[in-house]
């Protein structure tokens, strides 16, 4: 028989008993919908730390100066005397490293404007924006030249322009940083609160020479922001960076630490991936339980209609009509479940993201998953009603009270 | 003897006017095994029956009609002997093809209508063209069982549900369901078992009607007054068929209706 009709008589025999219908869709929908929903912000909570981590940078690695696990460097990352501009140097001659960047940090009063505000002073090189995956908003990096000749040039973050040049564009103007006259070649794009909370664009960018040599007096960077050339050679750089800085100290112990942002998002999605397993796990026993129910209702409808399978037996249904008919009645069943679960799980996650000022995303593959295992389920449940449907005899079916 | 008067006819039928029979029953046997005893439903039938006859199939309860009609209508297998419809030797078929031949070539009618609740007339007459083997397009389906319809005197009920119609025009709707694929045969099992005397003379008024126009017809019924309006009873006993002979005085259910509301009115007037 033709699917078509199939589909009319199924949808017929289901609308006949709606609130029964209704109750027997429900074990699929509240599983379809659980899931869809708890997948749906799990996935927008580890979207949210993944975008954080990228914000980072792409395939950044950073040495510090110190080694943590040193019991006589007390002071933290980058606090310890280690690490040099040669270092730098001898780092941005290693195979698959594009962009260097050494990085000296200071905290300072800067002035413009008659205003003033006290801001993170970063020296860096002409990498930096690079590196950090950070667009100029207006203006432009300094250069290779203003690191030469340790040029009184700075690039200012928005909340430092926002500070002190409430209503003009700073770029051309002069900030003051230690009483020294710094020109503003550039302004950089906003880049939001870190995954430690610390507001990113309340900075002040300067050359590291003229860092080193006119705000601070220092001949040791705090620590070297590097590049790698993809995410596939990010571990072999890190261990060329130690190799070769283990070598050019020729210290007993390792007095520097080489981190990458790799190594934080292998977290995050071993986090995630340990979460859709769990998931997966609450999905399937779910479905078999809204499978169950559906089988259940198959099987008395069968026998509540045991009649109307004898008359269409008596006018000509081979037993594959009768088959199919049941079989689309419980896949038509758990598809429609499936379909109210999919939109109610969205739904609820929007709800929960609105109310609660969550991110939340629903990948398109699970809800594939949502669509193919209620079918799946659907067919599973309906076999069995279905194939004793099917085998009746005509004779008795016709008797039968 | 009326069995071999019946044989001679036959021979006529079959020699001199060249016309094979509908069906050919040929020393047919049901046994059914039910725990220890074996129930002999039907002991060896031998019976010819030729396109355009009306036969009635009579006897006790419990002589086997049904049991013959299930097989005639193939929707029961026999234990013994052969059965061929249409010239198609339907004792060898496997279950589909006996759902075919139930598709394709047999109506069947019963005594408790078995329509679908609570589904329109006119779905109920379409669902036997819904399994046909060859795609009937859905604007056909509904003319055809309008047609159908229409043939029995139902066309305006044609989207009442069975819960709104008499007993006589579900039964109506039921004829209307077993002719609408072009069968040879229609078969009908106590047909007006479930209705009064006048809703009978009715269905039987449908029956003759179709019979004229050229439809072999094959009822099973225990009244007389019923077997009465065909052309051919048959009657078995344990089994067998004890006679087989054609119909005398032949009731006509349009002058028996006409009897029985002159009757009623002479009643009324009385009263
Ligand atoms: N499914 C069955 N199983 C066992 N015995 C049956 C079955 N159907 C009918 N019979 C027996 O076969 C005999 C003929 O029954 P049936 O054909 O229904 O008679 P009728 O229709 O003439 O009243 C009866 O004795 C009945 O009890
Ligand atoms: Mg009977």
């Amino acid at each position: 028989m033709r699917i078509i009709a199939s589909l009319k008589i199924a949808s017929r025999a289901l609308r006949r008993n709606k609130m029964r219908s209704l109750l027997t869709m429900l074990g699929v929908i509240i599983g379809v919908g659980a899931v869809i929903g708890a997948v749906s912000l799990t996935s927008g909570a580890t979207k949210q730390v993944e975008d954080q981590v990228s914000n980072l940078g792409e395939n950044v690695i950073t040495v510090f100066s110190g080694n943590f696990t040193t019991g006589g460097m007390r002071g933290g990352w980058g606090s310890a005397p280690t690490l040099t501009l040669e270092d730098t140097a001898a780092i941005r001659l290693l195979p698959h490293v594009v962009a260097i960047s050494p990085e000296v940090r200071d905290r300072a009063q800067v002035l413009a404007n008659g205003l003033n505000w006290n801001t993170q002073v970063l020296g860096e090189s002409p990498d930096y924006p690079q590196i950090r995956n950070w667009d100029i908003a207006s203006g432009s990096m300094f250069s290779d030249q203003d690191v030469r000749t340790l040029a009184k040039a700075a690039v200012i973050g928005k909340t430092v322009a926002d500070q002190l040049f409430p209503n003009e564009n700073p770029v051309g103007l002069t900030i003051r940083i230690r009483n020294l006259p710094f020109q503003i070649v550039g302004v950089l794009a906003a880049k939001g609160f870190n995954l430690f909370g610390q507001d990113q664009d309340d900075v002040v960018i300067v050359p590291y020479s003229s860092h080193m040599h006119r705000i601070t007096t220092r001949t040791f960077v705090n620590s070297i922001q590097v590049q790698a050339e993809n995410d596939k050679v990010i571990s072999l750089v890190q261990q060329e960076i130690t190799d070769l800085l283990l070598a050019r100290h020729r210290s007993k112990e390792q007095d520097f630490t080489v981190r990458s942002q790799l190594e934080l998002m292998q977290t995050v999605t071993a986090t995630s991936r340990a979460m859709g397993f769990l998931l997966a796990g609450v999905a399937a026993v779910s479905l078999v339980v809204g499978g169950i129910g559906i089988m259940n209702i198959m099987l008395v409808s069968v026998t509540e209609r045991t009649r109307e399978i004898g008359i269409r037996m008596a006018v000509g249904a081979r037993a594959a009509d009768i088959l199919v008919q049941f079989l689309i009645e419980a896949v038509t069943l758990s598809a429609i479940g499936g379909a109210i679960g999919i939109a109610g799980g969205v739904g609820f996650s929007r709800l929960v993201a609105y109310l609660k000022d969550m991110p939340t995303v629903t990948p398109v593959i699970w809800i594939v998953i949502a669509v193919v295992s209620s079918a799946v389920i659907g067919i599973i449940s309906g076999f069995y009603p279905a194939w004793k449907a099917s085998k009746l005899d005509p004779i008795d079916a016709l008797r039968y009270e | 003897m009326a069995g071999v008067s019946r044989a001679v006819v036959d021979l006529i039928l079959k020699y001199f006017v060249q016309t094979n029979p509908v069906i050919k029953l040929d020393a047919i046997q049901k046994t059914y095994h039910t725990g220890e005893v074996d129930v002999h439903a039907v002991r060896g039938i031998t019976l010819n029956i030729f396109p355009g006859e009306f036969v009635a199939i009579m006897g006790s309860s419990g002589s086997g009609k049904s049991t013959l009609m299930n097989m005639i209508g193939a929707l029961d297998r026999p234990t013994g002997g052969h059965y061929w419809l249409d010239g198609i030797d339907v004792s060898t078929l496997d279950r589909d093809a006996l759902a075919d031949v139930r598709n394709e070539k047999i109506g069947f009618v019963f005594q408790g209508f078995n329509l679908l609740s609570r589904t329109s007339a006119l779905e109920n007459v379409e669902m036997p063209m819904q399994y046909n083997r060859q795609r009937i397009h859905s604007h056909e389906q509904r003319t055809r069982a309008q047609q159908s319809l229409e043939l029995v005197g139902l066309g305006p009920r044609a989207d009442h549900h069975p819960n709104q119609l008499s007993g006589g025009q579900q039964q109506r709707v039921a004829i209307a369901r077993a002719l609408v694929n072009k069968p040879s045969l229609l078969l009908a099992d106590e047909p007006t078992g479930n209705l009064d005397s006048q809703t009978s003379i009715e269905i039987m008024g449908v029956f003759q009607k179709l019979n004229d126009q050229g439809i072999t017809i094959i009822m099973v019924t225990h009244e007389l007054d019923v077997a009465r309006f065909t052309k051919r009873m048959v009657i078995l006993r344990d089994g067998k068929i004890l006679t087989d002979e054609a119909v005398q005085n032949r009731s006509v259910a349009d002058k028996e209706l006409q009897r029985l509301r002159q009757e009623q009115q002479a009643v009324k007037l009385a009263s």
